[in-house]
């Protein structure tokens, strides 16, 4: 009996020790960071020495991969009040919006002011666009920037230059307009027996964002923006045409094998084993294909003009940003952190440890001459999120379903149209009621 | 007024000490199964993101809607029908075959167990990973050898069979169905096999004496006395291959288009890639009403099929 009792009050000890204020003090002094990026996570933890060193705080990252398995441990600790001090959101305009407007994210606006800007001048301007809510958002949020990007990213096609070589072709100077490129893919089958295109559309935002580039070079932003706002039908002739080069690629035999159900790591294996000529892949794929072949010869392009109506925008903006959780009782020490990792000499080394392009602009002069041609297009980057409406997930999802039904030959183009408008207007009658 | 040693004081007791050790399990079921039952119904009558503090009432919309405006989520139903059926069949087909091979004291009948059950303890992902390659259009195993017996005179056509079997849509869904099997099967061997070992062998020998050969006996006792085994092992894969998501997952995530979306994909896409929780709930209510009915009939089937309980 005495040694229950005993045991009994050790353990009512052992609880009370632990939950006392000093001992929650002791974990106050850390700032701790909660992200997904298995890549960077050396990297982090190196800064966070340094920040000890410099500072004399300490900083804790902890990493939560995949990421949608991060997405959910993030949506949990938001519904338990349980977020870190900082954290990222990952997800679509809609879904940062919602952190905001529950008050799960602190208004970084006034600390990147500061200095005349100095924090904020640091940025690529579309990175920071990202992380801003503009005046008059869908949103009813109130304008302001609310997270701080990291490093940037864009979209564009890779193609290999040996490849090029053995296929007769100039490999400085890859195919501008989309004739070319057909032509391109066909000479290298005839003379290689090399696939022509790869990317990893059984990720199907991948084939949003390919048809999204089109889009914008065939019609432009004010018709996708009508169109998203119901002025415009998916069945308009350019949608038609958007539609039609993907039909055009399967015909053509352009595309790589199963391309439909290729996740992007496997599409990324094929260009890094030089299976396939073309590939379309984000500017992370630096560093993936340097773990994969460091060898490979390759260059970056914008992806080829249909129309020369419209420029060639691309997707792009922040790659991976952090935001300060606004109930933190660290919060001024969490956005001194944010402002510290942002600075050149950290982003450098960051850029240089993860072959990712630096948020900070003044951090580019050292990175490598392929991620410097990915951040030679910066400027011609756009990105759902930063468009001032967005379109229905549903609707989203039916366009890049129906374009993997166009390539595997089962719907023709005014089908999918078709189908598309009427998901269209069945999700506006639905959010209207 | 009770006196020392009443019976009915001692039994009172007794019946609250017990409770008492029922508690904790009680606790258990009430947190992590009753509440997250009643939460899930209460979400499903709401239009909830998922974080926003605020939700709003949308009564029985979302059920509505599943029903009679969602025929991707029928189609989803109708695939996992599908591949349950598949596996209800072919898979157990093979596993009685194996079952009964091993049941009949082969050499080596022990490593065959251990081998047979070594698809079921590898994780989903691994296994679709695994056939991810086997099956690949440009480099998979599978064309390499159609490739290399088309070689042969008589079996040339062969090589026409050759595609990228995950992103043909008249291939995809069979093709998961079948990795779905071969992960699946070494359930129904094992309890198979347990449910073959339990027959008195005096039976099998009082037929032959009687003259009966060896298809009668698995006629006349193998198989009645085999029907709750069968029954077990039905509801198991009709509840385990219309769950499929893992192997899903890992091969071809719903595509190509809408061929291989299941029920569960149909539920995370609402839930994570539209920011439908409430949807997701009441996909995941309705979902579970079918499997009830599905498991529900095959529990009936049995008991009337069950010459026992007949």
């Amino acid at each position: 009996m005495n040694k229950r009792l005993f045991l009994s009050i050790a353990i009512i000890l052992f609880t009370a020790t632990a939950c006392s204020p000093k001992m929650r003090g002791v974990q106050q002094r850390q700032i701790v960071i909660w992200h997904w990026m298995t890549d960077r996570q050396d990297a982090f933890k190196e800064l966070a020495s340094r920040y000890k060193k410099e500072k004399g705080i300490n900083v804790k990252f902890e990493l939560y991969a995949p990421s949608n398995a991060y997405r959910q441990k993030v949506m949990a600790a938001a519904q338990t009040n349980t977020l870190p001090d900082i954290y990222g959101i990952l997800g679509e305009k809609k879904f940062f919006a919602s952190f905001v407007k529950s008050g799960y994210v602190a208004d970084l606006s006034e600390a990147m002011k500061a200095n005349d800007g100095e924090w904020k001048n640091r940025f690529f301007s579309k990175a920071l666009k990202v992380n801003e809510f503009c005046k008059d958002n869908e949103f009813g949020i109130k304008p302001g920037i609310y997270g701080v990007p990291l490093d940037v990213m864009n979209i564009q096609m890779v193609y290999n230059k040996d490849i090029f070589k053995k296929a007769g072709l100039d490999p400085e100077k890859p195919p501008q307009t989309w004739k070319e490129f057909i032509a391109a893919i066909k000479q290298i089958k005839r003379k290689t027996g090399i696939a022509g295109f790869v990317s990893g559309w059984g990720e199907i935002w991948m084939i949003d964002c390919l048809a999204n580039n089109y889009a914008f070079n065939i019609m432009g932003e004010e018709k996708i923006i009508a169109t998203i706002k119901g002025e415009v039908p998916y069945t308009d002739p350019d949608w038609i045409k958007v539609l039609s080069l993907f039909k055009e690629m399967s015909e053509k035999n352009v595309l790589a094998e199963g391309i439909v159900a290729m996740v992007n790591k496997s599409a990324e294996q094929m260009f890094a084993n030089q299976m396939v000529a073309f590939a379309f892949n984000g500017s992370w794929c630096v560093n993936v294909y340097q773990g994969m072949n460091p060898t490979l010869n390759y260059g970056v392009m914008l992806p080829p003009k249909v129309s020369s109506r419209n420029p060639m925008i691309i997707w792009g903006g922040a790659g991976s940003s952090f935001v300060v959780q606004n109930k933190s009782p660290q919060k001024e020490k969490a956005i001194e952190f944010l402002n510290w990792l942002t600075k050149k000499k950290q982003q450098t080394f960051l850029c240089r440890e993860t072959n990712n392009l630096p948020a900070n602009k003044r951090s580019l002069i050292d990175i490598p001459i392929i991620l410097r041609q990915f951040a030679d297009n910066m400027d011609n980057t756009t990105h759902p999120n930063i468009w001032p409406v967005s379109e229905y997930s549903l609707v989203t999802e039916t366009l890049n379903k129906g374009i993997q039904s166009i390539i595997i030959g089962e719907k023709t183009v005014l089908e999918v149209a078709e189908e598309v408008q009427r998901v269209k207007e069945r999700e506006m009658r639905k959010n209207n009621k | 007024m009770f006196k020392r040693g009443d019976p009915k004081k001692t039994m009172n007791k007794r019946t609250s000490k017990n409770y008492l050790f029922v508690l904790p399990a009680l606790l258990l079921f009430t947190v992590f199964s009753i509440y997250p039952f009643i939460k899930i119904f209460q979400l499903s009558v709401y239009q909830w993101d998922g974080i926003m503090p605020t939700m709003k009432f949308v009564g029985f919309f979302n059920f509505r809607d599943i029903i009679f405006h969602n025929p991707i989520w029928w189609r989803s139903v109708g695939q996992a029908g599908y591949i349950t059926l598949i596996a209800l069949t072919f898979q157990n087909a093979l596993a009685l075959v194996l079952a009964l091979i091993c049941d009949r004291g082969i050499r080596c009948a022990n490593s065959y167990r251990v081998i047979f059950f070594i698809p079921p303890v590898l994780s989903g992902i691994v296994v679709g990973l695994i056939w991810n390659w086997i099956y690949n259009g440009n480099y998979g195993l599978l064309n390499y050898w159609l490739t290399q017996l088309s070689k042969w005179n008589h079996l040339s056509y062969l090589s026409n069979l050759k595609r990228a079997w995950l992103a043909d849509p008249k291939t995809a869904l069979n093709s998961v169905a079948v990795i779905n099997m071969w992960k699946g099967f070494g359930w129904g061997f094992l309890i198979l096999l347990a449910g073959l070992q339990s027959i008195p062998r005096q039976l099998y020998e009082a037929a032959r004496v009687d003259g009966a050969n060896a298809w009668q006996s698995f006629w006349k006792i193998t198989v009645p006395l085999m029907v709750p085994t069968f029954g077990i092992v039905s509801i198991l894969t009709i509840l385990g291959a219309m769950q499929i998501y893992d192997i899903i997952a890992s091969t071809t995530n719903g595509g190509p288009a809408y061929h291989t979306e299941v029920p569960i994909t149909r539920i995370l896409a609402a839930m994570q890639g539209n920011l439908q929780f409430g949807y997701a709930c009441a996909m995941g209510l309705i979902f579970g009403a079918i499997l009830l009915s599905a498991s529900l009939i095959q529990i009936k089937l049995s008991r009337k099929l069950n010459p026992i309980a007949g």
